[in-house]
């Protein structure tokens, strides 16, 4: 029942016999389509600036006060792309080929490959907006190296590669919305999908300024919306970051897929203590450079949790650099899913360090020893900066401690090769959808994704569906409009009419907890289970009591935390029942009862070689697994080793 | 710690605004400023009253939404930082924090410490970019940028557009954010063919918005979170000028 519409033909001409296939719209009869586009990260303002370009009426809506201010800024260390720069043996197919080993053979081949083929594209594309990339001393653009992978292939502009290539796409956003063919909507957030006769046709959002309820029309809707790493409430994401536009598009029949892939960044601050918002990543390019080690022995990294000595007080043979000694040939630049699990399994040990215990350290006297300070400070200068900033420690001096946190969520909204969602009409880019990254995600490779489905994969294939359609102008005044808007209402009504005792923040935290604790870096059958329950008691004491003060007619932060809060609940119950039917460990999702003797990740892929979308079924009724099996023609599923 | 806060509270744009005294104990050193406004949040949705309205986003000192004045200073006492990066561990127990909006007639007060900063938008839609569409551009590598030149455009680009330069000026001038945006790209060659036209273009709409003028007192480089320099203003002004006295389309030939 699930087409993935991948095209037929040799893998390397997928994408371009495809693009030939596809129907165009002619330039004439393209003003006359409406296309939404909700979120403006990297994959919103890429796609709403591309397709204005081509002469779509396009509307565009973010939540913030500022398209520039979407998480994507906050995207540290890079973007690959498979430009063969270095002459150090890349290409697209060993971009592709990583990348789909990386996501531990659970991604679609296809898409895959035509990711590694845009990856050039993007480069040159941002570079001709002025985007300022690294550069060597000749002029011609740097690349370093990053996790999963044997070349070098990310461009970067320093720690901060997310904010520049935002503001890139977000220029070519402002030169559309100064040409008038972008129409702008900020701090609207969107809160439910328009459908007619089960397509795509608008959604409802609300002003987040003066609370209006609005409803919007258009041939179709694209949800560029992000991930849902923020279920675990302590993440890297921004505390905005939400699943609510997936997640109410999920209940009007787009299904969710692989919900229970979420990837657990090695390299982040430690929490400090319960007052915590949000977790702050450092870059996987520190891993560069960067020695990760923890006490070879429990004795001495209690001594260390004490305050009794200190990292440089050990002897260089009490330390275990675990996995430069675990896996030789990879060392400290393994992809995330290995580097996080075994910094788990040194804390799990007793040998974690830090007060908590629950850190392991990031030592840089090698490199400033081999390079000098000046050197490691011109690459990771504002990261270290950073560190110590919410650390109060210098980094030059004494060791990071890091520890894993979550960062980035490879399951999202199904979709097919065309990127479009299971309702017609109804697209997702980016983070959003589930597409490119199987179990685990390579580093550098979110900003790579994005701006391919903006830029050069959505401009071809929306045209295709819009052909087919028509361009008869879209009914708003059709009832599904008024009769969604009024769904909404009820919905915002029902929230303030939440008066308990304990607030929304609380719940969340609660919630975040425990998915972290049963669905988070390792998972077992029976703490699923119990988890489950726990979820929907949880949900039922939301609704009971929950308090939500004030009126939707003003701003209003405890409405819109309220929602996103239930949506995140349910949500969680999603993911817990996502990993139960996973009996396999692959990638970012590791079930204790499935690993090899040395503990690694134990695919099963006579039975799990599929990607799990689900249906929903109404309210509070089980979902229902739909299954797209995964077909490999070109790779062979091998166990993952980077030893 | 324990701590005294003197908060502007305004329901919206319209109402008139006042300052409200909250008192808060339990503060940890270790947390941030904004993780501090949480718990008195927190404590505030408790009693069933209003929370106070900051904007606030990525927490990291990057997406550029916290904006909060802070002892009369814009981002707090704290050189190089953004609000949100700003711990309290530079404050003493005891001490009374007074907290205020960025306070400029092009930032209208949307709540509480919430401001609408649309002004340096749309001052980005006259004209900060390059005109360039998807496809078609050249390889990267065929653009060769000395190393000096794309450096000195990045410190321009590292703006966050957070307004603390704004707030910091006495004439509430944004002329420190725009040329930072002037700069970027009158230095990258590829800039070049419309850099007097965007210049002009931004400039013309700073003024629309109600921005002030700049008389080189130099307090927005002093607050800036990313240590913009002031040379960037020296450049919009040549730039400026240049546009001015060679016509634009002239500048060219």
């Amino acid at each position: 029942m699930l087409n993935s519409k991948i095209p037929a033909g040799s893998l390397a001409e997928k994408w371009s016999k495809h693009k030939f296939d596809l129907k165009l719209v002619n330039p004439a009869n393209k003003r006359k389509y409406d296309i939404i586009v909700v979120g403006t990260g990297l994959a919103g303002a890429s796609a709403a600036a591309s397709l204005a370009e081509l002469g779509y009426n396009v509307k565009a809506f973010c939540f913030h006060d500022s398209p520039r201010r979407a998480h994507s800024i906050a995207a540290q260390g890079g973007i690959n792309a498979a430009k063969n720069y270095r002459n150090d043996g890349d290409s697209v197919y060993r971009l592709f080929y990583d990348t789909i080993k990386g996501g531990d053979y659970r991604a679609r081949e296809a898409n895959v490959y035509r990711l590694a083929e845009v990856s050039v594209n993007i480069i040159d594309q941002c570079v001709a907006q002025g985007v300022p990339f690294a550069r060597e001393y000749g002029g011609l653009l740097d690349n370093r190296s990053f996790g999963g992978a044997q070349v070098s292939r990310t461009f970067y502009a320093r720690g901060q590669t997310g904010q520049q290539l935002l503001l890139g796409a977000y220029s070519a956003l402002n030169r559309q919305i100064n040409l008038g063919t972008v129409k702008m909507y900020t701090r609207s957030e969107m809160l439910d999908l328009v459908t007619i006769d089960g397509q795509a046709k608008g959604i409802v959002t609300r002003n987040l300024i003066t609370g209006d309820i609005d409803t919007h029309s258009a041939h179709a809707v694209l949800l560029c919306t992000g991930g849902y790493g923020n279920v675990f409430y302590l993440s890297t994401n921004a505390m905005y970051s939400n699943v609510t536009a997936a997640w109410r598009a999920h209940k009007r029949g787009a299904f969710m897929a692989n919900p229970c892939y979420t990837q657990i960044h090695p390299t982040c601050i430690p929490v400090s203590g319960d007052h915590q918002s949000k977790l702050t990543l450092m870059s996987e390019s520190l891993r560069n450079d960067g020695r990760v080690w923890v006490p070879k022995t429990v004795e001495t990294a209690e001594k260390i949790r004490k305050g009794e000595i200190k990292a440089k007080d050990i002897a260089e043979a009490d330390r275990d650099y675990f996995l430069e000694r675990k896996y030789p040939s990879f060392g400290n630049l393994v992809p995330r899913d290995v580097a996080s699990r075994n910094a788990k399994i040194a804390c799990d040990e007793g040998r974690g360090v830090g007060k908590s215990g629950l850190a392991v350290y990031l030592d840089f006297a090698d490199s400033i020893k081999r390079l000098g300070q000046p050197a490691v400070a011109a690459k990771y200068g504002n990261l270290f900066d950073m560190y110590a900033q919410i650390t109060d420690e210098n980094p030059y001096e004494s060791p990071m401690r890091i520890y894993p946190a979550v960062h980035y969520t490879m399951g999202g909204l199904w979709v097919d090769y065309n990127l479009m969602t299971t309702v017609p009409g109804l697209y997702a880019l980016g983070e959003a959808n589930f597409s490119d990254h199987g179990a685990n995600r390579l580093g550098a490779s979110a900003l790579m994704q994005g701006l391919a489905d903006g830029y050069f994969v959505i401009p071809y294939t929306v045209g295709d569906y819009l052909a087919t359609i028509g361009p008869a102008p879209v009914d708003a005044n059709h009832p599904a409009f008024a009769e969604t808007k009024k769904a909404v209402q009820n919905q915002i009504d029902k929230f303030l009419a939440l008066k308990g005792t304990k607030t929304v923040d609380e719940y969340h935290r609660d919630l975040g907890k425990l998915i972290w604790e049963y669905c988070g870096m390792s998972r077992n059958a029976v703490d699923l289970v119990k988890a489950k329950q726990l979820v929907q008691a949880l949900k039922v004491d939301f609704w009971k009591n929950a308090i939500v003060v004030g009126a939707n007619e003003e701003v209003n932060q405890c409405l819109e935390k309220a929602g996103r809060v239930a949506d995140f609940i349910e949500l969680g119950e999603l993911m817990i029942d996502d990993a139960l039917d996973r009996n396999e460990s692959c990638g970012g999702h590791f079930r204790e009862e499935y690993q090899t003797p040395e503990g690694e990740a134990l695919r099963n892929d006579d039975d799990y070689t599929y990607v799990a979308a689900w249906e929903f079924m109404g309210e509070n009724m089980p979902e229902k697994l739909n299954k797209e099996q995964l077909i490999f023609e070109n790779v062979k599923l091998t166990q993952r080793s980077y030893k | 710690m324990n701590l005294t806060l003197k908060v502007w509270r305004q329901k919206n744009r319209k109402a008139s605004g006042k300052f409200v005294t909250y008192k808060t104990d339990d503060v940890s050193p270790d947390m941030s400023f904004l993780e501090m406004l949480d718990v008195v949040n927190e404590g505030l949705v408790k009693k069933q009253e209003e929370p106070i309205q900051f904007d606030h986003d990525c927490r990291e000192g990057i997406c550029g939404s916290c904006a909060l004045m802070i002892n009369g200073q814009p981002h707090g006492p704290k050189k190089a930082t953004t609000t949100c990066q700003l711990h309290m561990r530079s404050f003493n127990t005891g001490d009374t924090i007074v907290i205020e909006p960025w306070r400029s007639v092009a930032f209208p007060v949307v709540k509480d410490l919430a401001v609408d900063r649309s002004s340096l938008d749309r001052i980005q839609h006259a004209g900060g970019y390059v005109s360039v569409g998807t496809g078609g551009v050249p390889d990267a590598n065929e653009i060769a940028i000395p190393k000096v030149i794309a450096d000195e455009a990045f410190n321009s680009a590292t703006c966050i557009q957070c307004g603390a330069c704004v707030a910091a000026c006495k004439n509430a001038s944004a002329m420190l954010f725009v040329s930072a945006k002037v700069s970027q790209y009158a230095l990258l060659p590829q800039g070049q063919t419309e850099r007097y036209e965007r210049a002009q273009a931004m400039v013309l709409q700073m003024d629309e918005e109600g921005f002030g003028g700049c008389t080189n007192t130099y307090q927005c480089e002093a607050e800036c979170p990313k240590e913009i320099k002031v040379t960037n203003i020296a450049r919009m002004n040549r730039e400026y000028f240049n546009a001015e006295f060679l016509q634009d389309k002239k500048a060219h030939v």
